[in-house]
This record gives C-alpha cells, sequence and structure tokens, in this order.
C-alpha cells in the first residue's frame, strides 16, 4: 500500500477546527456506556492543554436518535438545537463542540440546511422565540470534540507517558480506527481526511506511536444505527453488521480498536460478547476479543491517567491484556471500587468471552 | 496532423502548434488499437511522414494569447513567437479522467489498482512494471465508467470508447496471462462500432471473458494483498464480492487542460459536458460561431481514432472552402 | 435453553455471496462439452420465451447465471421444472445451445448427485 497516496487524499480534506473557548455539548447516552471518555476530554482540554471549554448543564439532546427513528419532526430537531445555540451564545462562545457523532451530523446537517433554505432558519427563530423567547446566533465554528484531540495529538503526544507500542516486542500496536456513520458520510468535505479515508483517528493512532490497520469493511457500519435495535428482535441485524467488520479484520490481527462515536464502541464492545455466546466466536487472541476504546480513553491512557478512572472496567471485552502490552499499570483490586474503596460488585461472567 | 496534411493538400499553408514536446498526443501511449489490433505506431508513422517538411511544427508551445487584427488571427506562443493566419482549428484533444479522484477504488494507494492507459503503457514495454507473473493464477478485473457516467466525479456523459477498450484488454490480458480469469464489471457494454460485437463475442467465446453486469462499489485491500471488490451481479439480483490479484480502471474523457484556456481566449462555446460545443450537430459539425474559428477530433466529445481521423478531412474541406470564399 | 431465547434475537445470516468460494468445477464442465456456454449476454429471451417459466418460478437466465457463478445450490430441483421444449434455443440471439446445456447439466447432476 502506497500511504502517499493516503495523504495526498487527507490533505484535500481539511478543515477549519478553532483553536479555544469552546462549547462542549454533551452526549445523551455516551455517560452511561462510557462513563470515563467525556470527563477525560474535559481534564485533557483544561488541565493539559488549557482551554477554556464551557460545560453547560442547561443543554439537552440534540434530539438525534428520535429523530433518526422517525419520533420527532425535523422541524423539532432544528429548534432544540436552535436552543443549543441560544444558550451556546448566552454563555460567551461561538465555537461549538458536540461529543456525539451523530449530534455533530445533525448540526452539520440543519446548519446545510439553513445555508441552502434561509427560509427555514427564519422559520426556525419564528418558533424559538415562540416556544422559549430566546434568540440564537449560528456557531462560527463546529467541531467534533475528536476533531479538537485530533488538532492537539501532538501536543498530547509530547505530555504523554505512554506510546501505542508494544512493550513486549518493540513494534507498533496494530490500530482498527473505526469512525462513526454521521461523521463525514453526508458532508465529506466537513470530517477530517474526507469519506473515504478518514484521518481524525489515524492521525491521533500516527501521533501516538501505533500503526493503523487498513482492512475490507473499513467502511462498513457497525449496525448501530437507531430504528434497527430499538425493537430487541431485529438486532439480530445489528449484530450481524459488526460481526462482518470483525471477521474481516481479523486476519490483520489488530491489538485495539478506535472509534469516535458513542453508538460504535457500544457495539463493537458488546457485540463480541453476544456472538461468542451465541455462535462460539471470539476474535484476537486466546478468546479475549478485541479491546475497543474511545478515543477519549485512549488519549487518557497514553497521557498515564488511572485506567479504572477513565471508566475502563465498563468494558465488556477485557482491557487488561492492552494494557499490560501498553505497559500501563494498573491495581486489579480497585477495578470494581468506587471511590473510597467501596466495593461495587462485579458482573455476571460469560461463558465464551474470556474476560479478567 | 491529418486535418494538416490535407490542408496542405489543398494548397495551404499551416502551423501546427503542439504542447507538448512531441507529436501524436495520447495515440502515442497505446500499444494496439481496436478493432483490428494494429499497432498504433500504424497510425502515427504515416501521420507524422505525411506532414514531414510540410508543415510547420512548432513543439513545447503554449498559447499565450489570440488576437483578431486586420482580419487575421495573431497568436502568441509560449516561446516568444507569433502567428498570423487566417482560420484556426482547434484540436485540443482531451484527457484522460484523474483516477486518483476515485477514492474509493485506491487508485495511487493500492498497487494493484491500475488505469487501463497504464496497462498500455505495460503492454507496449514502456513502464517495466512486474504486473503479474506469467504463469501465476488468479483473477483480473475490469472496471468499466470509471469516472464517465457519474454525477460524483462531475462527468455525467459515456466516454464511449472505453467499454471496446475494455473488451480488446480483457482479451490480451487472458493471452498474456492464461493462468488468470479475467472479468468485465459494466453498467452497459457500449460496442458502438463496426465489429466491435465480433470483439465481444469473441472475448466471451474463445477468451473466456466473464462479464458481469454491475458496478464495482468500493475496492480494499486483503491481508494477503489481493484487492477485493463489492458489487451486485444485477442479473442475478445479488449483492457479491471477489478477490483480484489486479485490477483495471477504464478511466473516461475529459475536455483537455489547454482547452479551457482557449475557451476563454477565443470565447469558444461549450456544452453542458465541458467540451466543446459546434454551431450544429448535422450540418455544422466542425463549425463554431467564430468566423474562422473550427473545431476537429475529440475537443468536440469522446470519439475513437478513426472517427477523429475522419473529422479531420471533413474539417480540412471546410477551412478551405472558408478560405476560398474569404479571399 | 435455546439461545435465541437467551437474547430474544439471532445473528443475520451475511447473504453477501464471496465468488472466491464459489464451485466452479459444474460451469468447467459444461464449458468443455458447450463453450458457447459463455456466450450468454443475459438478454433474457430465454426466460421470455420458455414455457415452464410461466407457471413455476423457474427462470433459465438465473440458473444459467448462478452456474456461471459458481453457485450451485438447489440446481437439480430447478431444472427438473424444464420440459425441455426448445423455444429458448430457437430464440437465443448468441446461438447458444440451450438445450444442450439443459441436458448436459441433467447428466451432471444425475451422474454426481453433488449439487442436489
Amino acid at each position: 500500500m502506497n500511504i502517499e497516496g493516503k495523504r495526498r487524499i487527507w490533505k484535500a480534506y481539511q478543515k477549519e477546527i478553532a483553536d479555544d473557548r469552546y462549547y462542549y455539548a454533551r452526549s445523551c447516552i455516551r455517560q452511561n456506556f462510557f462513563p470515563g471518555s467525556e470527563t477525560a476530554f474535559l481534564r485533557i482540554l483544561k488541565e493539559e492543554l488549557g482551554k477554556d471549554i464551557h460545560d453547560d448543564p442547561r443543554h439537552t439532546t440534540c434530539t438525534g436518535i428520535a429523530y433518526h427513528c422517525d419520533v420527532i419532526p425535523f422541524e423539532t430537531t432544528m429548534t432544540v438545537v436552535a436552543r443549543q445555540f441560544s444558550l451556546m451564545s448566552e454563555a460567551g462562545y461561538t465555537n461549538y463542540v458536540p461529543s456525539c457523532i451523530t449530534s455533530f451530523g445533525i448540526y452539520t446537517e440543519i446548519l446545510e440546511t439553513w445555508h441552502h433554505f434561509p427560509e427555514i432558519e427564519a422559520k426556525v427563530r419564528e418558533m424559538l422565540w415562540k416556544s422559549t423567547k430566546r434568540e440564537f446566533s449560528k456557531p462560527a465554528n463546529l467541531a467534533h470534540a475528536s476533531d479538537i484531540i485530533y488538532k492537539f495529538r501532538n501536543e498530547i503526544a509530547a505530555k504523554g507517558k505512554y506510546r501505542l507500542i508494544n512493550q513486549h516486542t518493540g513494534n507498533p500496536l496494530r490500530v482498527v480506527e473505526h469512525i462513526g456513520c454521521h461523521y463525514s458520510r453526508m458532508f465529506p468535505h466537513k470530517g477530517v481526511g474526507g469519506a473515504e479515508y478518514p484521518y481524525v483517528l489515524a492521525g491521533m493512532i500516527e501521533s501516538w506511536g501505533g500503526e493503523v490497520v487498513d482492512y475490507p469493511e473499513r467502511r462498513h457500519c457497525c449496525g448501530f444505527g437507531f430504528r434497527q435495535y430499538l425493537v430487541k428482535a431485529n438486532r439480530g441485524y445489528s449484530a450481524a453488521c459488526s460481526k462482518k467488520k470483525f471477521e474481516s479484520m481479523a486476519p490483520f490481527t489488530p491489538d485495539m480498536i478506535i472509534t469516535n462515536c458513542p453508538g460504535c464502541p457500544y457495539f463493537l464492545d458488546r457485540w463480541q460478547f453476544v456472538i461468542a455466546e451465541m455462535q462460539g466466536i471470539t476474535y484476537g487472541t486466546a478468546g479475549q476479543g478485541i479491546p475497543v476504546f474511545t478515543y477519549e480513553e485512549v488519549a487518557g491512557l497514553v497521557l498515564g491517567y488511572d485506567p479504572w478512572d477513565l471508566g475502563l472496567q465498563t468494558h465488556q471485552v477485557a482491557v487488561e491484556p492492552l494494557l499490560d502490552k501498553l505497559g500501563i499499570p494498573y491495581d486489579p483490586e480497585m477495578k470494581y471500587k468506587a471511590e473510597g474503596g467501596r466495593f461495587i460488585g462485579t458482573p455476571e461472567y460469560p461463558e465464551v468471552l474470556k474476560v479478567c | 496532423m491529418e486535418a494538416s496534411a490535407r490542408l496542405t493538400e489543398l494548397g495551404f499553408n499551416v502551423v501546427l502548434v503542439e504542447r507538448q514536446g512531441r507529436l501524436g498526443g495520447h495515440v502515442d501511449n497505446w500499444d494496439f488499437l481496436f478493432p483490428d489490433r494494429k499497432p498504433a505506431a500504424n497510425i502515427l508513422n504515416p501521420l507524422k511522414d505525411a506532414i514531414n517538411y510540410k508543415v510547420e511544427v512548432k513543439l513545447s508551445s503554449e498559447i499565450s494569447s489570440i488576437k483578431k487584427l486586420n482580419g487575421q488571427y495573431v497568436t502568441s506562443l509560449s516561446t516568444g513567437d507569433f502567428i498570423k493566419t487566417d482560420a484556426i482549428l482547434v484540436a485540443t484533444g482531451f484527457d484522460l479522467f484523474d483516477a486518483v479522484k476515485k477514492e474509493e477504488y485506491g487508485y495511487g494507494i493500492y498497487e494493484k489498482v491500475i488505469t487501463a492507459a497504464d496497462l498500455e503503457e505495460y503492454f507496449s514495454g514502456k513502464n517495466g512494471h512486474k504486473l503479474l507473473r506469467k504463469d501465476g493464477r488468479g483473477k483480473i478485473g475490469i472496471l468499466h465508467c470509471v469516472g464517465s457516467r457519474d454525477e460524483k466525479a462531475g462527468n455525467e456523459y459515456c466516454s464511449k470508447v472505453c467499454c471496446v477498450t475494455g473488451v480488446k484488454q480483457a482479451m490480451k490480458l487472458r493471452e498474456y496471462f492464461p493462468g488468470y480469469e479475467v472479468y468485465c464489471f459494466y453498467m452497459d457494454l457500449r460496442m458502438f462500432g463496426r465489429y466491435f460485437e465480433d470483439l465481444y463475442k469473441e472475448a466471451q467465446e474463445k477468451w473466456g471473458v466473464q462479464f458481469i453486469r454491475g458496478r464495482v462499489s468500493e475496492a480494499s485491500e486483503t491481508h494477503d494483498n489481493k484487492i477485493m471488490v463489492k458489487f451486485e451481479d444485477t442479473l442475478a439480483g445479488k449483492p457479491m464480492k471477489i478477490s483480484l490479484d489486479l485490477v483495471i480502471l477504464l478511466t473516461g474523457f475529459v475536455p483537455a487542460a489547454g482547452a479551457l484556456q482557449l475557451k476563454e481566449l477565443l470565447s469558444l462555446e461549450t456544452g453542458k459536458d465541458r467540451f466543446f460545443k459546434p454551431v450544429d450537430e448535422h450540418l455544422k459539425r466542425n463549425h463554431t460561431s467564430r468566423q474562422g474559428v473550427f473545431l476537429a477530433g475529440a475537443c468536440t466529445g469522446p470519439k475513437s481514432i478513426a472517427e477523429s481521423i475522419t473529422e479531420a478531412r471533413a474539417v480540412a474541406l471546410e477551412i478551405s472552402s472558408f478560405l476560398k470564399n474569404n479571399e | 435453553m435455546m439461545v435465541k431465547d437467551k437474547f430474544g434475537f439471532s445473528i443475520h445470516a451475511d447473504n453477501q455471496v464471496n465468488l472466491d468460494k464459489g464451485d466452479y468445477s459444474l460451469l468447467q464442465k459444461i464449458m468443455a462439452a458447450e463453450p458457447g456456454f459463455l456466450n450468454c449476454i443475459s438478454c433474457g429471451s430465454c426466460t421470455a420465451s420458455c414455457t415452464a417459466a410461466s407457471f413455476t418460478d423457474f427462470n433459465f437466465r438465473v440458473l444459467c447465471q448462478n452456474v456461471r457463478r459458481g453457485q450451485n445450490t438447489n440446481l437439480m430441483n430447478e431444472l427438473s421444472k424444464c420440459m425441455f421444449c426448445g423455444k429458448c434455443r430457437l430464440i437465443c440471439p448468441r446461438g447458444i445451445n440451450t438445450r444442450k446445456i439443459i441436458s448436459l447439466l441433467h447428466k451432471e447432476l444425475s451422474n454426481t448427485m453433488q449439487y442436489a
């Protein structure tokens, strides 16, 4: 493979990412699935990079899930988003940073809609005023949280205590990067690196010493989407999507998977359990599966944060083998203890997937 | 070259301006031509001979400006020369679509993905690439309509000659690499010319080339260094995938780079496809709306070499008629 | 307890056909005896004129297509619907001896019984 060919394409898809003074919009569900990620993001931005990032308790869901499930009409979603923008201006910020990739897709779609159809924007202003007596300004810059980490990846590498290198062999870790569908598929120029060869996570991996693994089903959706898994009987479809990706990446023997969406790491992590229990198939080595991370978790690991503070104990696929490869120390005793040492209970153990 | 030769025969003086350092354009890169498999040199050599010493040729010259002065066109070249003529024939030809733009096929990234032009160079021995082992076994894929009939590529038109090129190359690949199966992935097979249908049948019957009606959506590298492509076999109605040892992209025509510049300099019209637009598609195929400025060849749209030569002869007569009437 | 009961769903099978895994042995045998088999352009004239196609779901064009792609399951069952009337042979614009193809397929399938 000629990496220069990819670099040329990456150069063609660059975007403006603001470098400070961010308004942070949290995700509805990430904090349940990966509790340490958003906290890590804020900690990295504030403490490591000295940035001004505003965490506003008054913002709501962007209604992305409901919109994509046809439960909420587009007009409502646009009005809710308008309120978010209004909160941003009120707090004195113009750079909007959503944590969720579907959110990012929603905001991008809405801003594009308003750009091409100003009459719709005017209507939304009217609706927002009628419902909340609020006015809004559009953000000067819209960037996903992974774009921000991408932008400062070298600074993070410089401050890092660990690199994505296998301590036992000295080789770079083989990393699969998976981008959320809503990041660049709709508007390739709004994603770093475009839609075919996205660079936002690949750039982080390269900067932190890892090796990016390219595999045939790189572009395939993980199956999260929305409406197809809400009804339990349909979840086989979603699981099949993730399984197809695992089957495709397995021959390349990846050490880990990094993603930048709330749903993707959730599915890529949990479906390995389902596939193991249902069909007896595991990926990775020794039946342990391939560990899946959010980019904030990986940034945190690189910076030397405690794995349990990053919330890695909630992962289904065991992360300990990877922590060992990275040479990151962790206290197994503290895995299921809350702050103060209170034991929070262990999860039920799977029959096929080997967990620690 | 053909138009120059004909015009010279009719008694006119011709200056041929060529931006490259040699004559021949794209034909100089081809190995052998459809439908009769004659070597490209069999076309170029007679054309070059016909103008040798008879036509003033200016190589490595680009057009800087064109002005009308006292009823004549004064063309300034990048070399500093300038030429005064009573008529201008625009024969800027075409460029090939840049396959890098179809990112999903990975040209420039995956070494086993090449273009039809690359393959012609390989066949004519021009680049010393080792494509495949002659005694090897495997599969080769030819992808039709790369950069043509494609809204995403910005070219909705059909480039016409690529389908027959694909069939021609498929047969040669089967001949060169008999252990390899060859698959052509097409949307429609445009066998528009005489003997083309015979080539298609020969490809199937004699050479065992397999034709799959379905456009390839993406190409990726597998862990054993093959290229996996996804497509639907539309005739079976099922999505499929296959690993190939070599992928050939049939890239289409786009207007030549210099054409846009000439469009501005001469205020010429172009069609929706960005190729030059003649005054009428039937009776004035070689005329522009500017008096004394004519068009011939692929600059008005994709066409075969045979058609270009025919147009060259036609435009020579049109120009001759124009010059005689305007004396 | 059935796995499906425990989860409430089962994982969908991947119906993307992998041509790398096709079984081309039957195709090879047909081509050795009737090279014209590859001349087919899938125009559909055969199926259009086919007697059986109007009354069963037999589709000769698709059947041949599947053999060419190495997908040979359920072949004998499908082939048994053909009445050997010869209308396909009469219409084929590529001059393929379709009746011979059917006859060859019958012979191969009966001999080996492996594609049942």
